[in-house]
């Protein structure tokens, strides 16, 4: 009972961080219709940034915004300086998608060309030791429960941002309707462009929160940003509620499979996942089926 | 005044509207009617920033319209209701209206007439927490209208706003139309298919076919011309 309730618990912290990837990945996907490869490039660069002031300070709670600041930074500039001019220039949806594939290259390559390949380790501002109960320690550490309240509350932040105020309402309209929401006097552009740097934000939140037990190299987001994307599509890319339920069912499920089942199975089913969901729902789990119009 | 000079519009190769000349005093309703593929909606859109004119003239209030952004020219008081489409069906009838004046810093005047956009259509009031796609087709239409309100329109142009309506709905739908003429002083230029409805509320009308202005009169000139009704309007 106890094996069973800890494995739930590390789940949801493990899912948490997927869910902040996933957030990232549907916000980007909803607001220009990109599917962001290099979300995970844009992450690593923010979580060195991170590290840049871990080492400095000591201090994980000043790394922490920091890094989620440089990280909406650079979504702003990689839709301003990228997106905005290739989306222009062709109709073809394609080339976005392949610059972000090339984009993910490129910051890889310069976080490995400025800070090196070597496993660098991001210290954790609380124990990673298991809680005891009794006897028993379960491997749910107060990291971890750190992990969830950190992500519970942008998460909460999101939605308040995302449902109860104009800059939402404006966020909202310009995925759903572009056209319509111009016609109403949104500055579509701008705020497609506050869109990403909501995701780079979520993104570099993630990054700093998966990386003390997992140790930062120029690769160590690449899994994330695949887990991310299965998130997405258990919840249907469309909706953010359903990218948070996605990550956390993904979190959950791969947890289960390591504990009871095989750990070289864990991310075979993930993708096992990925897979069945496109074949048997397209739309997500959670999403409504059919092609989504305008 | 709407003063419309020479305008031409293409798409690719092929060119949708040709040498279009006619204006719209204040206060008045001109009605642009003609079959499908005529260019009505090509001219809305041109005017409302969503497209690029090849080459020509317009102007509202002696500033011109054409290549500028949909968001600026809301800004001016330009606001157009495009066809079917016309509400965001993922959001409730409430952010709809919110959505109108969402760039207004004027905060006290948006309130008020946000209240009365709700007191003339009291259906949306009921229906404020809904999402806007469990409306009727006259419903939706009364909330794109209640929404271009909201934003303070002097020009309102409409799209078809009798697209896909029963009959008595679309004589609810223009008399409303009639009735905002009067209410807020607005210019209307209205692209219509259903010519017979269109003419019932329009001062004067402009008929084109194939992208040119076939003919122009008074509304009554228009609906007593045999010719045109055979000829473009259907009848």
């Amino acid at each position: 009972m106890m094996r069973i309730f800890s494995t739930l618990l590390i789940g949801i912290s493990a899912g948490s961080i997927y869910s902040l990837m996933a957030l990232a990945l549907v916000l980007v996907w909803r607001s220009t219709r990109v599917v962001n490869f290099a979300q995970a490039g844009q992450a690593i660069l923010s979580t060195y940034i991170g590290y840049i002031v871990i080492s400095h300070t000591d201090n994980y709670w000043l790394a922490l915004p920091i890094a989620l600041i440089a990280g909406g930074f650079i979504g702003g500039v990689v839709d301003i300086l990228l997106i905005r001019p290739v989306a222009r220039r062709t109709n073809n949806e394609v080339a976005p998608i392949i610059l972000t594939l090339g984009l993910l290259g490129l910051l890889r390559s310069l976080v490995g060309m400025t800070w090196g390949g070597d496993l660098r380790q991001y210290k954790a501002p609380v124990t990673n030791h298991g809680f005891t109960f009794g006897k028993t320690t379960i491997p749910f550490s107060p990291f971890n429960l750190l992990i969830v309240i950190t992500a519970l509350v942008v998460m909460v932040i999101f939605t308040v941002i995302f449902q109860k105020t104009k800059l939402g309402l404006a966020l909202r309209a310009a995925a759903f309707s572009p056209e319509i929401a111009r016609l109403s006097g949104v500055r579509v552009d701008l705020v497609r462009t506050i869109g990403w740097m909501f995701a780079g934000a979520a993104g570099a939140v993630a990054g700093v929160l998966i990386t003390p037990q997992n140790g930062l190299t120029p690769n160590s987001l690449d899994l994330l940003l695949v887990l991310g994307f299965v998130g997405a599509v258990i919840g249907g890319l469309e909706s953010m509620v359903g990218a948070v339920i996605g990550g956390l069912v993904l979190g959950i499920g791969l947890a289960f499979i390591l504990e009871f089942v095989s750990t070289s199975l864990a991310f075979a089913s993930a993708f096992m996942v990925l897979i069945v969901v496109l074949i048997l729902k397209p739309a997500g789990i959670f999403g409504k089926a059919g092609p989504r119009d305008a | 005044m709407l003063r419309i000079e020479k305008l031409s519009v293409s798409h690719g190769a092929i060119s949708a509207l040709d040498d279009v000349t006619f204006s719209v005093n204040d206060g008045e309703i001109v009605a642009v009617i003609g079959s499908n593929g005529a260019g009505k909606t090509t001219l809305l859109r041109t005017l409302s920033g969503l497209l690029k004119p090849k080459s020509g003239i317009a102007q509202w209030q002696g500033k011109d319209l054409l290549n500028r952004k949909p968001e600026n020219l809301v800004r001016e008081g330009i606001v157009h209701i495009s066809d079917g489409k016309s509400v965001i069906t993922e959001l409730s009838v409430e952010e709809n209206l919110v959505l109108g004046g969402i760039w207004r810093k004027d905060k006290e005047a948006v309130n008020k007439i946000h209240n009365e956009v709700l007191e003339i259509f009291p259906r949306l009031k009921e229906r404020s927490d809904q999402r806007a796609d469990t409306l009727s087709g006259g419903e939706r239409q009364m909330l794109a209208i209640g929404r271009a309100l909201i934003s303070g329109p002097k020009l309102l142009l409409l799209d078809e706003p009798s697209l896909g309506l029963a009959p008595l709905i679309i004589e609810q739908i223009f008399a409303v139309i009639s009735r905002l003429r009067k209410e807020f002083g607005l210019t209307v230029l209205l692209v219509e298919q259903n010519a017979h409805s269109a003419l019932g509320i329009a001062d004067r009308a402009v008929v084109i076919n194939l992208g040119k202005v076939v003919a122009e009169g008074s509304a009554k000139e228009i609906a007593a011309n045999p010719e045109l009704a055979k000829a473009y309007l259907g009848y």
